[in-house]
């Protein structure tokens, strides 16, 4: 069942155009990964997908009975958000806004919804701390669980694990994962190659080369090859990224 | 002392001005976190000196009703600002400082070739620092100040969920489907209506005090958005009322005694804040 399809699209602002000719499909169940160079269009897709911006061309098409308010949203960080007094609760209820509607306030059944979804990504002790003492992980936590009660079917992640230390990185994408094994489709942005490979079931790779598949197609391909020899650099994840990308790499290849 | 404020209290000019301080110091820090979190802060002064020339324009019509000109004239600078914080062509704060300093000047510029007033120099400092004006109210004033205190009120309580998430997380908000263009909207026009009201308490250089200080104060002590709010809203009132009768019993100028006081609220605040984490 296609939640998402996107038909010829062309994305950019200002009249100018960063990527054309995307087409790609998302399934119920999915876990794709959208990766590519800095600037290469990821963060512009996610916001033509949640509506906030317009495509320059072409169109997507939302399937399976979802609706445009159904999807969740993890965005990357601001910098008001970092001194922001608000309890990790006030924040999580933010994401019932969509079901509430016009009503001014939050009733019982959403309330619950967000202790339901604080417990599911380990906040719950959390939850009356302030916003702005948490760490960077724990923050991202309270935005997944804020992304959680917006939707019960997909989410769409940019970068949940920038800035994070390798550990906490970890603990988010098992999070991550362990959400897409509950059922909920998950479409990220990653920098984090290595991840993506990891975890995703499919690839869509935007840049000067366009590529959209499986990850095992993905592993084979050119656009694959190219980008998981020269990722990642200068990070502190440097090392393990490189040796498990080719590891990974040789993997794809002994599947020929 | 005491004797001297219930002598006091019983003129009808000075319960009027009880009344109308405490409502716009209520109204004026309700909207203040918002502002200070959406890194608005001079929006109060920027819009107050706009008012201020939209006062100069009206008194050279010789309008008997100068809210008329004034209130419309503010709302439109504050939706054309509030826009510039999301078209980065020319920056929020370049914005608000381009449009005050120009406001001011084209207002004091009026006044001196249009006057109509034996004394300019009082009718410009008294517009600027609010001297005597809130204890000059008329009834109708005060009704229309109460109303309007209230539509503001409400609007907030009504909209706070939706407010929280718009300071938030804009594209947050706009992908749940809340249309965040509309409530920047009613905030900027909240935020007009505010100000005009609280030209009366404090004059137009003093209106970024009673806006930001309380919230300020607020966000030392307190953790979450909404003890911020009531906090700030609680504080502001304290503060107003303490700097009314200070003002009244000592006889010094309204708008800057209760500034004064806000600032040291502020710093008593900061103090208590980082004793607390330190």
């Amino acid at each position: 069942m296609a939640l998402l399809t996107a038909r010829n699209l062309s994305l950019g602002y200002d009249g100018q155009t960063i990527v054309e000719g995307l087409n790609f499909t998302v399934n119920a169940g999915d876990y794709l990964c959208i990766v590519g160079e800095n600037g290469s269009g990821k963060t512009t897709l996610m916001k033509t997908i949640l509506r906030l911006q317009e495509p320059l061309g072409g169109e997507i098409v939302i399937g399976g009975g979802l609706k445009r308010s159904e999807i969740g949203y993890l965005p990357q960080q601001t910098i008001v958000q970092k001194d922001f007094p608000a309890s990790v609760r006030e924040i999580v209820l933010s994401g019932c806004l969509s079901r509430s509607g016009l009503r001014p306030f939050y009733n019982k059944e959403e309330k619950r919804l967000a202790e339901e979804n604080m417990r599911r990504t380990d906040i719950l002790p959390l939850a009356d701390r302030c916003y702005r003492d948490l760490s960077g992980g724990q923050q991202q936590r309270v935005l997944l669980a804020r992304a959680l009660c917006a939707t019960r079917r997909i989410l769409l992640l940019d970068e949940p694990a920038a800035s994070l230390d390798p550990i906490v990185t970890a603990e988010m994408y098992s999070l991550i994962s362990g959400l897409n094994k509950e059922g909920i489709t998950i479409i990220m942005i990653s920098h984090d190659i290595t991840a993506a490979v990891t975890y995703a079931d499919h690839i869509l790779h935007i840049g000067k080369e366009i590529f959209f598949g499986t990850k095992e197609e993905y592993l084979e391909s050119s656009a694959g090859r190219f980008f998981l020899q020269e990722k990642p650099v200068g990070s502190g994840e440097t090392d393990a990224a490189v040796q498990s990308g080719e590891a990974s790499q040789e993997g794809g290849g002994e599947n020929v | 002392m005491f004797e001297k404020l219930a002598l006091y209290l019983q003129y009808p000019f000075v319960r009027y001005a009880l009344i109308v301080g405490v409502l716009i110091a209520l109204c004026s820090s309700l909207l203040g976190v918002t502002l200070v979190l959406k890194r608005f802060s001079f929006i109060g002064d920027g819009l107050s000196h706009v008012a201020f020339g939209a006062i100069a324009i009206a008194a050279v019509l010789n309008l008997t009703n100068e809210m008329l000109l004034v209130l419309p004239v503010t709302i439109v600078s504050a939706v054309l600002l509030l826009r510039t914080g999301q078209n980065t062509r020319i920056k929020g704060d370049a914005a608000i400082a381009m449009i005050s300093v120009a406001a001011l000047a084209f207002g004091y510029l009026l006044m001196n070739l249009f006057s109509t007033s034996p004394n300019l120099s009082g009718d410009v400092c008294s517009t600027l620092f609010g001297s005597t004006s809130i204890l000059t109210l008329t009834s109708r004033e005060v009704w229309l100040c109460i109303g309007l205190s209230l539509a503001v009120m409400a609007i907030f309580v009504v909209f706070y969920n939706k407010i929280f998430a718009v300071t938030f997380d804009e594209s947050f908000a706009k992908a749940s489907g809340i249309r965040v263009e509309a409530y920047n909207l009613l905030i900027a026009v909240v935020i007009a209506v505010i100000i005009v009201l609280a030209m009366n308490l404090v004059g137009s250089l003093l209106i970024s005090a009673l806006v930001i200080f309380p919230a300020l104060s607020a966000m030392r002590l307190f953790r979450s958005f909404r003890s911020v709010t009531i906090c700030s809203a609680v504080l502001s009132v304290c503060c107003a009322l303490i700097g009314i009768i200070v003002s009244i019993l000592a006889g010094t100028p309204v708008g800057s005694t209760i500034v004064v006081v806000d600032a040291l609220a502020f710093a008593a605040c900061w103090i208590i804040g980082t004793m607390r984490r330190g």
